[in-house]
């Protein structure tokens, strides 16, 4: 018993990486306003780039760029245990960047949606679907 | 290290190691760009009902009916029905700030190998410059400034300097994205070579994802009428 207690608390990061990632996931099914369905969404994959973010680091270790790194005679040993992971790094560059681009999309989706039915909220428009 | 000479590691695995999913990632937020375009822009070419002229220097605003119009001068500028005054402190602060984030901009596309940043941040920066003087000012001033086809062009030759540079690689008999076949045309050892190459296609990247922050702002912002508000 002690010992769960132990390795839930020792892995504290991950837990609020997954109690964000619940808020946004109940935002995105269970609000029915769009926008905050979009805001949910956000948050979604804020908590996933916390979490790959949060997996690259090291105890004692500094950013991934390398010291004294400069011109070709810098032949000195690099130590991996001296920088972070930097995978993990790349990848969320990437997923931001998706994240703005889904952003972009969502928003201009909803403007449409709020121009052709005047309303964002869902049961709102699905009652104006069935009237057609 | 010894193979890019690139001592931002995240640099060097997203622009070379991995230089496929960037590329894939510039098309996907000029999709993105595109999307909003298509989906919002209403290019009605009916007169408006009435169009609003503002004399500079005395501030007196002006109504012409429909069909009227005055040539674009500098004693008279066009507004939108919707108008508020921007507020002096604000647009005074921004024109003193807006150069320097430009700048900084730029230092972190250029400086991309040797510290954090690289194209996506620089362009972001360099967008959100652009944005802060269409929020300080109005859409319409930014929109004078930087047209929309500017825009458009701008997004398409990010991603064309990217894919074109893998393109160039493969033409000098090498893998697509593999820089160090640049090095006979620039003129350096492979290293130096996949060094620069990294710079060139940072650079596309950063024009890409500049365009790509305002034409989605511009869109978004109006609801694709580019006036003020929604």
């Amino acid at each position: 018993m002690t010992d769960l207690i132990s390795t839930i608390v020792a892995k504290y990061n991950y837990w609020i990486y997954i109690t964000l990632m619940m808020i946004g996931l109940y935002a995105m099914i269970a609000k029915n306003n769009l926008v905050k369905k979009i805001v949910g969404m956000n948050i979604f994959q804020t908590a996933i780039i916390l979490f790959y973010v949060s997996i690259g680091v090291k105890k004692g270790a500094t950013i991934p760029i390398l010291e004294h790194g400069h011109g070709h005679d810098a032949q000195h040993v690099v130590h991996a245990m001296d920088y972070i992971n930097p995978l993990p790094h790349v990848l969320m560059l990437t997923a931001i960047v998706v994240g703005v681009a889904t952003l972009g999309v969502a928003l201009a989706l909803a403007i449409r949606i709020y121009n052709n039915y005047n309303t964002l909220e869902e049961n709102e428009i699905m009652a104006q679907i069935r009237k057609k | 290290m010894e193979e890019t000479s690139v001592p931002n590691i995240v640099t060097a695995v997203l622009a070379d190691y991995r230089g496929f999913d960037t590329m894939f990632e510039t098309t996907v937020i000029f999709s993105a760009g595109v999307v909003c375009f298509f989906l919002l822009r209403i290019s009605r070419r009916e007169e408006p009902e009435a169009r609003y002229y503002r004399h500079v220097l005395t501030g007196v605003t002006i109504q012409l009916k429909e069909g009227y119009k005055i040539p674009p001068s500098a004693e008279f500028e066009q507004i939108d029905a919707v108008w508020t005054p921007p507020d002096l402190i604000i647009k005074t602060v921004c024109r003193i700030l807006i150069p320097f984030i430009q700048l900084f901009a730029l230092y972190v596309i250029a400086h991309g190998h040797h510290s954090p940043g690289g194209g996506f941040q620089g362009g972001v920066i360099l967008g959100a410059s652009v944005i802060l003087f269409a929020i300080s000012h109005d859409l319409r001033t930014a929109v004078r400034r930087i047209s929309e086809k500017l825009i458009g062009i701008f997004c398409a030759v990010g991603v064309l300097i990217y894919a074109g540079t893998g393109a160039l690689c493969l033409l000098l008999k090498l893998n697509f994205l593999d820089y160090s076949a640049l090095a006979g045309l620039l003129h350096v050892d492979p290293v130096t070579a996949r060094s620069h190459g990294i710079l060139i296609v940072e650079i596309g990247v950063g024009i890409a994802v500049l365009a790509t922050m305002i034409w989605i702002y511009n869109n978004v912002s109006s609801a694709g009428r580019y006036r003020q508000g929604l």
